[in-house]
């Protein structure tokens, strides 16, 4: 067995569960499939570069210099918000951890009693009253948590989001409490921009055609069309959204919420969030403070004995409280048991995607957590989709 | 093996339980905690100290989160500049965090390590839950 000490020091989203992927040593973090996002800032930056290398020149001499001025102003706000929207964590609840996990289990079958063999036990929801509504918690099986009110899961990232809104795939990441301002923000200065490209595309040709004629002043600025193009179909689904969104900001309701029919219908309760003022509403969608992550991705990993394997030095060495449910005994002498990672010479483990470091062998302190399969409100939810 | 392990022992205090406070959502979505008296934490502390601890920390999230002409001045600057802002200055969340992280600290020192306790900082654990770790008590079991 070899010597080396391998003591790169490994952050926390490289451990991290869920299908996200890290960028820049954990600062930007977005969903597995980006290629639609390329797609977005291709046509966003596609476009504008045609409106400032054909259209810009002519209207800056012909009507006034601020229109590009103005133009770029607008197209940097875009991205700015592009990229904040899709680099930065939605609000990703994390998983709990093992302890809590297994506290959670307990208090759920103390309060269940005993459940008569054969029969399922009751699904796993708490109640609480919010602003003199009931409010039904649902208990998430994959990250063992209880989701706060308004959380969703999402099934793309594999993640539980606080405010869930949507994933969206234009961004290349979930819409949820931290970026749901910049997305509302990038959907609201895209249109703005679509609109001012689009108008003054226009604006231009006519100007042009006025000179030299209709067919001459495509065949000299060709990128004309395509813009014109664009934006057409851009301003319908891009305007659409923006007023849809603008509906629910000012009620205070999520997609989601809006999708599922949360707070619609007759024998529904009524949004317990919302204001009730339109103003106030959009102020603490729009204005509130802005919540920090509370993943904690930059921040080091503290070495448990599995990972410190890959160390010669025993693992009693480090000074960090021993989780109960790692193994105590930290194998030095690799045999056909030991897991990849604590194989020493491997140096390139540590920076392959790791398999879930939580999913931990089975301790026999844990009572056999229920699947959704044994969950009588999942089971019924799956035969109504039958 | 066994002499490393009896090692660690003694330098540190072996784990009892933890128990977990949950939030508090009767106010909606804000950060707050529930100030029940876990019965766990009988033997070690008194009611009274808990429930005060608890209900600061719920002062200061609600302190973070609330609505009003600072948060919104906030808001507006941050858009103005894009967000580009946030780059260089810290937020006023992050910047209560970090007093509730010192109040924690505080605590710990003062009330909380002397009775064989633990607070965890609720930000480590997704501001799910107020972790007590309730390590064994050592003056009594020194004789098993």
């Amino acid at each position: 067995m070899s010597a080396v000490m391998i003591t790169r020091k490994v952050r926390k989203w490289e451990k991290l569960p869920g299908k996200n992927t890290f960028c820049c040593d954990g600062r930007v973090m977005m969903a597995r499939q980006k290629g639609v996002f390329y797609l977005t800032l291709f046509l966003i930056i596609g476009t504008c570069s045609l409106f400032f290398a054909f259209e810009c020149p002519y209207l800056s001499l012909h009507l006034s210099p601020a229109i590009p001025v103005f133009a770029a102003v607008l197209f940097l706000f875009v991205m700015a918000m592009l990229l904040r929207t899709s680099f930065s964590d939605p609000g990703v609840l994390p998983r709990a951890l093992p302890e809590e996990a297994t506290f959670i289990e307990m208090e759920i079958e103390a309060a269940n009693g005993n459940v008569p063999a054969g029969q399922r036990p009751p699904p796993r929801i708490r109640n609480v009253q919010i602003n003199n509504q009931i409010v039904k918690l649902k208990y998430c099986y994959t990250c063992k948590i209880f989701r706060p009110p308004r959380a969703s899961h999402c099934s793309i990232c594999d993640n539980c989001v606080d405010r869930f809104d949507h994933h969206c795939p234009w961004v290349g990441n979930c819409v949820g409490k931290r970026n749901y301002r910049y997305f509302y923000l990038f959907t609201l200065s895209l249109s703005l921009l679509t609109i001012y490209i689009f108008t003054f595309d226009i604006v231009h040709v006519v100007m042009r055609s006025v000179d030299k004629g209709f067919l001459n002043t495509l065949k000299e600025t060709p990128g004309t069309v395509l813009e014109v193009l664009v934006c057409f179909f851009t301003l319908w689904s891009v305007v659409g959204l923006t007023g849809f969104h603008t509906y629910l900001i000012s009620l205070n309701q999520t997609t989601n919420e809006d999708i599922k029919g949360s707070w619609s219908g007759k024998n529904r309760i009524q949004n317990p969030y919302s204001h009730n003022n339109i103003i106030k509403n959009c102020c603490e969608v729009l204005c509130g403070p802005a919540y920090p992550s509370v993943l904690d991705r930059r921040g080091l990993m503290q070495e448990d004995p599995l990972v410190s394997a890959t160390c010669a030095a025993p693992a009693s060495s480090s000074s960090n409280p021993v989780p109960q449910t790692t193994k105590t005994t930290a194998p030095l002498i690799p045999n056909e048991h030991t897991p990849d990672e604590a194989k020493p010479g491997i140096a390139a483990s540590a920076e392959k995607t790791p398999s879930p470091k939580e999913e931990q062998p089975p301790d026999t302190k844990i009572p056999p957590l229920a699947t959704p399969e044994t969950d009588a409100e999942t089971s019924i939810a799956k035969d109504k989709t039958h | 093996m066994a002499e490393t392990h009896s090692l660690q022992d003694l330098q540190q205090p072996a784990v009892s339980s933890k128990v977990f406070i949950q939030r508090d959502y009767s106010s909606g979505t804000i950060c707050k905690f529930q100030t029940k008296f876990p019965s766990d934490l009988e033997s070690r502390l008194d009611k009274q100290q808990f429930e005060e601890t608890i209900q600061t920390l719920n002062n200061l999230y609600a302190e973070a989160e609330k609505l009003g002409g600072k948060s919104y001045l906030e808001g507006c600057l941050a858009c103005l500049t894009a967000y580009t802002i946030f780059l260089c200055m810290e937020t006023h969340y992050e910047k209560v965090l970090k007093k509730i992280a010192r109040y924690i600290k505080d605590q710990n020192e003062k009330i909380y390590a002397p009775r064989g306790l633990l607070l965890t900082d609720p930000v480590e654990r997704g501001l799910r839950v107020v972790e007590i770790t309730i390590f064994e008590d050592r003056s009594i079991g020194s004789g098993r």
